[in-house]
């Protein structure tokens, strides 16, 4: 069979596009957005039934559209749109061809029917299980079923991934070692095989025990396998993101890493360490002891927690490095004021890593102390927590690298330019108030995953405070602002791509490349570039960025002695 | 080069390390340390800490239990389902079923007094969330967990379900009397 090597250069951004690759990215794409699309109308739904004024559906709606939410988004839009960051990591950065193409289809096939599977099974309506489906509460077969199809597609994806880098490296279509963005990407791939595999351990017995095969899911065993799978599955998310972001610094700013080896160490330990934290999630279990526990929720140490603030410092301090070599070099900040707040791309990528630094990441860390769980464990702080994480900074970072993408892959003109500008803030500082105000409503101990706070008709109601009713409506409030804001990316991406003008290039053409299209060799440096003698302060290349950090870890350190002097409150447990 | 190129120098590793990187790598590995040992720090000065204590069971034995402890304890019965209402002695067990939809049976504590408080589910998860104290636990069928633990304050508390557990989660809403000490 012919390898089908044909490329385009695209002539703005100067990206070669593999034609079968670019057809793959396309694809998964879309399937992502439609999958946003069908999670977004029943967030609006889940978010009318909370706010306890509206209270929309009824109980068995209520749940079963809270469980196609959780799919919808978590696994089928984040997931679809993963898979398209690692072929454009793989085939676009590396200007190789992907490998087998074919099977790559056959993934991306299977992971449609899994998700449709999946979706009809719920949508059935028996099958609200919720997100985390926990045995021995069951599902139809089906549910199971569509999960695995899906895995399993989306594995066949990661090694297609793999299979185009070894293309790569034996066709020498770059020079050297991979770019960073690459390897963020394999961070992400990585992850996602384990994920996959725990997914496979956990998932298949129970759709063999939904069949009637299997005749016993122990519950605790359940919870520690599944969490292997459902917590990995937000790193796979987070190396992702956080590759999206050095890319758009790359993309905006033509930023460079301060550091290579910093930013890859950093990746590094997310490989070593990230999985151990689904050990959070079972903080609050029976049957596991202290140690156990100790050891696992602080990912051996924080090492990943520390991954993650090296990383939230080299990014900004790659843009402040570009900004002040470009000139934006007076006091602390002008590099920062100077940025271009107008480009959807960068000001998305920005409010993402504040957002996921300040309000995903700090609190991730409470939740994941063994004895501060006592105080969250399965309260809405939970989700407060998580739609900071995969919300703010997943989504809103791949909403970023949309607008970049559209024109450069679907070559088409971005529609509606002036909403564009507006809709990174309108739904990033809408998710902002939203998570917050879920999470300050966990704290007065509202539970998760409830469809009725009041107990209405109940012999023996609790009655919570008037603050927990506010944060409450402010969160519903700050949730319909981020829908908003979430209609508005949809009817951008959705119109441009199928609407929008095509941008057309005089002389196109995709062209034969041999074998691969690398860029001559250059001759090894001696000397490493520095990042300029002329720029920063008192020899700082970013003091800004240092300046952001330092306040972001005050802000933590408050809150997380806040915490404990909270917990110290507490009835005494032993 | 920008991180969506290869690095310029193939020798990328031996770049010394920024400053910036450099001092804050130093301050959030310390800051790092200090979270990992308030865990166990808490665990020796600290008087909240879950119980490690937890021992395999069955619904029956589980039932069996938690009906002898209310055979002996029980001094009253509230709302129309006739729940008993259980005041136990101080540092005795105190049993709490965990079933859809429904926590069994009410407890009644003094305040002060230190109690082993046992929980089982009978069927599903649940949740065990006190309110307004906020102590949230997992109860898991087939596994009885032991936390001990002593009420501080007295009044009427509210436990409700956290963890979802079917069509009627939300109406899983039980009470927990603390009183003063006779």
């Amino acid at each position: 069979m012919a390898v089908n090597r044909m490329f385009r250069v695209c002539p703005t951004s100067g990206l070669s596009f593999h034609e079968p690759a670019e057809k793959l990215i396309r694809w998964n794409a879309v399937a992502a957005v439609v999958s946003l699309l069908v999670g977004g109308i029943l967030s609006l739904l889940v978010i009318l039934t909370r706010w306890q004024v509206v209270h929309l559906l009824p109980p068995d709606w209520f749940y079963l559209a809270l469980t196609a939410h959780g799919l919808d988004m978590l696994i089928f839009w984040i997931i679809f749109f993963e898979i398209a960051v690692l072929y454009f990591c793989a085939s676009t950065l590396l200007r190789c061809r992907i490998a087998a193409p074919r099977w790559a289809w056959a993934g991306f096939w299977l992971m449609i029917i899994g998700a449709l599977v999946n979706n009809v099974a719920v949508f059935r309506g028996d099958s609200s299980v919720m997100f985390t489906s926990y045995a021995p509460m069951g599902a139809h077969p089906a549910f199971y079923l569509g999960l695995i199809l899906f895995a399993v597609g989306a594995l066949v994806a990661c090694f297609v991934f793999f299979g185009t880098l070894v293309v790569a490296k034996s066709e020498k279509t770059y020079n050297g070692s991979v770019p960073l963005v690459t390897f963020g990407a394999v961070t992400a791939a990585i992850i996602a095989v384990f994920t996959i595999a725990s997914g496979a351990i956990i998932l298949i017995p129970t759709f063999l025990w939904s069949l009637g095969y299997v005749s016993h899911i122990d519950s605790l065993m359940y919870r520690t396998v599944w969490w292997a799978f459902g917590h990995s599955a937000q790193q796979i998310n987070v190396a992702a993101h956080v590759s999206v972001w050095y890319a758009i610094a790359a993309i905006v700013f033509n930023a460079k890493p301060m550091s290579e080896k910093v930013s890859r160490a950093a990746f590094l330990l997310y490989i070593f360490f990230l999985q151990l934290a689904s050990a959070h999630h079972l903080l609050a279990d029976p049957g596991l002891t202290s140690h156990w526990k100790i050891f696992n929720t602080s990912y051996a140490m924080y090492l990943a927690v520390l991954a993650s603030m090296v990383h939230g410092l080299t990014v900004p301090g790659a843009i402040e490095v570009a900004q002040r070599n470009k000139g934006f070099n007076n006091g602390l900040f002008e590099w920062l004021r100077k940025a271009p707040w107008s480009n959807p791309s960068f000001s998305a990528m920005f409010i993402s890593l504040v957002g996921f630094g300040f309000l995903g990441g700090i609190s991730g860390v409470m939740m994941g102390t063994e004895q501060l769980n006592l105080i969250i464990h399965n309260t809405i702080y939970v989700p407060g927590h998580f739609h900071a994480t995969v919300v703010i900074g997943t989504t809103l970072a791949f909403m970023g690298l949309t607008y970049f993408l559209i024109p450069t892959l679907f070559r088409r003109e971005l529609m509606f330019p002036g909403m564009a500008k507006w809709q990174p803030y309108i739904f990033g500082l809408g998710m902002c108030g939203f998570s917050l105000f879920m999470m300050g409503a966990g704290t007065l101990g509202v539970p998760r995953r409830h469809w009725d706070m009041s107990f209405a008709g109940n012999a023996l109601p609790y009655e919570f405070p008037g603050t927990a009713w506010l944060m409450m409506s402010l969160m519903a409030i700050f949730g319909l602002a981020a829908i908003v804001g979430g209609i508005m990316y949809l009817l951008i991406t959705v119109g441009s791509v199928f609407l929008g003008k095509r941008i057309v290039t005089p002389g196109f053409a995709y062209v034969r490349a041999k074998d691969g299209v690398a860029p001559t060799m250059r001759p090894v440096e001696v000397a490493f570039e520095s990042h300029g003698t002329n720029i920063g302060i008192a020899g700082f290349a970013a003091p800004g960025t240092f300046i952001l950090a330092i306040v972001f870890l005050i802000a933590f350190i408050l809150y997380y002695f806040v915490n404990w002097k909270y917990l110290s409150t507490v009835w005494p447990l032993s | 080069m920008s991180a969506i190129e290869s690095p310029a120098n193939r020798l990328w590793w031996k770049q010394p390390l920024d400053r910036v990187e450099g001092m804050w790598i130093a301050i959030a590995f310390v800051w790092c340390l200090v979270m990992f040992f308030m865990m166990p720090y808490w665990h020796i000065f600290g008087k909240q800490n879950l119980s490690n204590e937890a021992y395999r069971t069955t619904p029956e034995a589980y039932m069996a239990k938690t009906q002898a402890m209310v055979d002996k304890y029980t001094v009253r019965v509230e709302t129309d389902q006739k729940i008993p209402v259980v005041h136990p002695p101080a540092g005795s067990d105190v049993y709490l079923i965990a079933r859809l939809w429904q926590w069994w049976p009410m407890i009644e504590l003094e305040e002060g007094k230190t109690y082993r408080l046992h929980l089982a589910s009978m069927d599903w998860l649940h949740g065990f969330s006190l309110q307004p104290e906020n102590i949230n636990i997992q109860v898991h069928p087939n596994y009885e967990h032991i936390v001990t633990l002593t009420p501080t304050s007295s009044g009427t508390f509210g436990i409700i379900c956290n963890e979802y557990c079917g069509i009627n989660h939300a109406t899983m809403v039980s009470r927990l009397y603390v009183v003063k000490p006779k």
